[in-house]
């Protein structure tokens, strides 16, 4: 059993969750996730971790509602526990001197942006921060990404904050304007993520996505997370998640996350009238 | 106490285990045999020659005393028949569902060499003294000797992983048996199916073993969680069964559409997610009405009749050699056939045909015989022009399993052969790591229950030597 130490409500849809897990907060670098199941129905759900604490033993995973499993999640509250948590899965982020980085972060993404731009910056790089979401109130963690980055560009589809329009739109100014930019990571839905390396690519600058197939395991031993990469079947769980984004086979990526889209609804209208009782 | 010679009865086929009838139990997930009653154990037992020089004994993995255990069945003594098999074999209720014993005890049974005689029903007498023992007997915590106060790290819950951890508590050693999954059990638990073996069976071994006082860690992945390297910082000694739970595909255009499964995803999503109780349980499972499975083994023949109690019209399995290569327990592919499942042999997939991301149709070709390969079996070869295609909506690909290769990858130290399986030394399944050993599917690749018990066990005498020299 896993405590929740710390529940906030992000924004309209997104929750945040500090977990006691101390032997995964020692372990957890950037870019890795967890698998948890909150009770003994539940399915197993990959979750970045969006921050770790090794001295206070917590790791901080940031869910967006969007079905059953994440409203369930939602509906937990400081005190309560989650029957499983396994990690670190996947590897890390492979930090380094770059030089001049872009981070773009897309609604979700944000959260787990964070700790990609932390170690990037302090191994040296100038870190520019590119974040959108749909409207404003979406919008997490502008402040704490406003200290780390050395640049934050904010954009919303609305246009209530920041650039009217797409983070693609903001990137795409960066990069015209001609400053060298040695590499980039993107981080988001798979949709924003695939249009992110649609724009970098002419610009060839290498772009690194996270990608967030559906898993079941995790470790690599049931191949629900496959991917194309390069023409070529990978396991995201364990040869990623992240991958060269101007390599990844999206349209598959899209197709696989789609699979149960009918059971999701099933699941998700079942639960939907328990809780109206 | 009857004076009289014994003499055994006259009986030529193995006394029947009732089961569900076919039409039923196709579209549930209950044990299909119900099992013997104590009558019809007894009439089986006394089939038994008890000969002088039992082959069974020989034919036994793990060296089961059957003559003795059948005798006390004979006897009515039915928990003391479970306590002389457990001296063996930890596991009975487990191992008398599923091991191949028409490859083992039972291939040299001397009864089963008289013409027209089958063998005795050794796998279900075991079967029967296990359950007898659950359900009426004593079970019994075993005198644990004096705590040595070594610590042992045991990594991977299957067969092999229990078994160890089983035999070292036993020796008074203080053990871990770490699990990444989120139950313990290994291929018991994810992938053999409850209607084969129902998972409140594994979970009783697991809590027996639990309450010997070994710690079990699930949610654990060693390799990212702790490193072997710093497990050998904190145990005397590390004993690795961590299976070969690495799915094959074929390696065809098409196979990463969706309803394309490899057999682990399938089966773990039904049996350790419980998807066959969707939506009460939350972890969805395409159900396909026109279902082809490609492979001969046992995972096959299991993912063949998974897909059909899902609601299959139709289940086809598509096997590139004849039935006789068939790698499966011959009463697997007898309950399958029974079952209505279609066997499209001396055939192999080409190509996945999709629409709209979905697969829609399986291309195959079909295939002839040649020369015996390396092993031992008639080499399949494709016949040019034969192509053919079908229409599915699920496909599952169940062509094997290969080492998980996170330990070896973080362990650069660990010697592996070219297939990932670790290597032990010829005597002991000692590790090219001081204080290290493996046993199971991830140093034989995969292969049965009792081959990755035996191993755990002679790792676990192994480690107890190791222990008491350091
Ligand atoms: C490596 C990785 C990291 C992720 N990190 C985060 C994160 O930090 N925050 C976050 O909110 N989401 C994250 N996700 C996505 C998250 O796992 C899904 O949103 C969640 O599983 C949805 O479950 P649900 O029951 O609420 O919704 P559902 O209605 O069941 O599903 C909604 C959509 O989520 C996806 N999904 C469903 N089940 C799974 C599954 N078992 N595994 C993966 N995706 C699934 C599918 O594409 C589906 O269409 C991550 C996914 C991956 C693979
Ligand atoms: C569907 C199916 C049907 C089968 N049917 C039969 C049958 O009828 N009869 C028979 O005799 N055999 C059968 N087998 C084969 C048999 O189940 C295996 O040979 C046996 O389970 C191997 O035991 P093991 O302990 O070596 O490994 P496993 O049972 O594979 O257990 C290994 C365990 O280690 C865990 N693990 C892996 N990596 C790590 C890690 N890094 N850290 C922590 N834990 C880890 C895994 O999650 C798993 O729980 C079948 C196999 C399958 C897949
Ligand atoms: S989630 Fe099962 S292999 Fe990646």
């Amino acid at each position: 059993m896993y405590e929740i130490v710390r529940r906030e409500v992000l924004a309209e849809d997104s929750d945040l969750f500090e977990i006691y897990a101390p032997e995964i907060a020692k372990k957890a670098k950037a870019g890795q996730f967890v698998i948890i199941r909150i009770n003994e129905t539940g399915e197993r759900i990959p979750l970045t971790l969006a921050d770790f604490d090794a001295k206070k033993g917590t790791i901080t995973l940031v869910a967006l509602r969007v079905g059953k499993t994440t409203h369930l999640l939602g509906t937990l509250k400081a005190g309560d526990e989650i029957l499983d948590v396994v990690g670190p899965l996947g590897n890390p982020t492979e930090i380094d001197n770059y030089g001049r980085v872009i981070c773009v972060g897309g609604g979700l993404g944000i959260a787990t942006i964070i700790t990609i731009c932390k170690a990037l910056k302090d191994a040296g790089n100038y870190v520019i921060g590119i974040i959108g979401a749909r409207t404003k109130d979406l919008l997490i963690y502008e402040d704490k990404l406003r200290g780390i980055c050395n640049e934050l560009h904010i954009s919303t589809d609305d246009g209530s904050y920041g650039h009217h329009g797409f983070v693609t739109d903001v990137l795409k100014k960066l990069l015209d304007e001609g400053d060298t930019i040695d590499i980039i990571w993107a981080i988001g839905p798979a949709i924003m993520m695939k249009f992110v390396c649609k724009t970098t690519e002419s610009y060839k600058i290498k772009t690194i996505v996270s990608l967030n197939p559906i898993m079941v395991d995790g470790t690599g031993m049931c191949g629900a997370c496959r991917v194309e990469v390069d023409g070529k079947t990978k396991f995201t769980c364990v040869h990623g998640p992240e991958f060269d984004g101007h390599k990844v086979n999206w349209d598959l990526l899209l197709s696989r996350q789609q699979m149960y889209l009918n059971s999701e609804k099933l699941s998700f209208n079942k639960f939907k009238e328990k809780i109206r009782g | 106490m009857n004076m009289e010679k014994r003499k055994p009865s006259k009986r030529k086929l193995k006394v029947e285990m009732q089961q569900q009838e076919i039409e039923v139990r196709i579209r549930n997930f209950n044990e299909v045999p119900f099992g013997y009653s104590e009558e019809q154990a007894i009439e089986e037992a006394k089939r038994c020659l008890q000969c002088k020089k039992p082959k069974c004994v020989e034919g036994c993995p793990v060296d089961v005393d059957i003559p003795a255990f059948i005798k006390l069945i004979e006897d009515g003594k039915f928990d003391k028949a479970a306590k002389k098999i457990k001296e063996k074999n930890s596991l009975p209720a487990i191992c008398g569902r599923v091991c191949p014993q028409e490859d083992q005890c039972e291939k040299v049974c001397i009864l089963g060499r008289k013409k027209e005689f089958e063998p005795v029903a050794i796998g279900r007498l075991e079967r029967f003294a296990a359950d007898w023992e659950a359900e009426h007997g004593t079970v019994k915590v075993p005198n644990t000797p004096p705590p040595t106060g070594k610590k042992v790290a045991v990594v991977g819950s299957g067969p092999a992983g229990l078994t160890c951890a089983f035999d070292l508590v036993k020796m008074g050693h203080q053990i871990t048996l770490f699990e990444s999954l989120h139950k313990a059990g290994g291929v018991l638990v994810y992938g053999i199916p409850e209607f084969r073996l129902p998972k409140k069976i594994v979970q009783r071994e697991v809590d027996y073993i639990r309450s010997l006082g070994v710690n079990l860690r699930v949610n654990s992945l060693i390799g990212k969680l702790y490193t072997i390297d710093e497990l050998k910082g904190k145990y005397d000694a590390i004993f690795l069964g961590t299976g070969a739970g690495l799915p094959m595909f074929l390696g065809i255009p098409g196979e990463n559409y969706n309803g394309v499964y490899s057999a682990n995803e399938f089966l773990t999503r039904s049996n350790l997610m419980k998807a066959y109780l969707f939506p009460e349980w939350d972890t969805p499972i395409k159900r396909g009405k026109k279902v082809a499975v490609v492979g001969g083994g046992n995972v096959a023949m299991d993912s063949a009749r998974t897909a059909l109690r899902l609601g299959a019209d139709e289940v086809y399995l598509v096997y590139r050699r004849s039935e006789k290569e068939m790698p499966a327990r011959i009463e697997e592919i007898e309950r399958a056939k029974e079952e209505g499942i279609k066997f499209m042999i001396l055939s192999n997939p080409v190509e996945v045909i999709g629409e709209n991301g979905w697969v829609k149709a399986l291309k195959c070709i079909k295939m002839e015989l040649g020369e015996p390969d390396e092993s031992g079996r008639r080499r399949p070869i494709p016949i040019p022009g034969s192509e053919f295609m079908f229409d599915i909506d699920l496909f599952i690909v169940a062509i094997g399993t290969r080492p998980n290769p996170l330990i070896s990858q973080t362990t650069p130290a660990l010697k592996t052969t070219k297939w990932g399986t670790i290597v032990v030394q010829e005597d002991v399944p000692k590790t090219s790591l001081d204080g290290v050993y493996a046993g199971g599917d991830i140093v034989t690749g995969a292969a049965t229950v009792i081959l990755a018990m035996g191993a755990g066990k002679e790792a676990a005498k192994a480690i107890d030597e190791y222990l008491k020299k350091k």
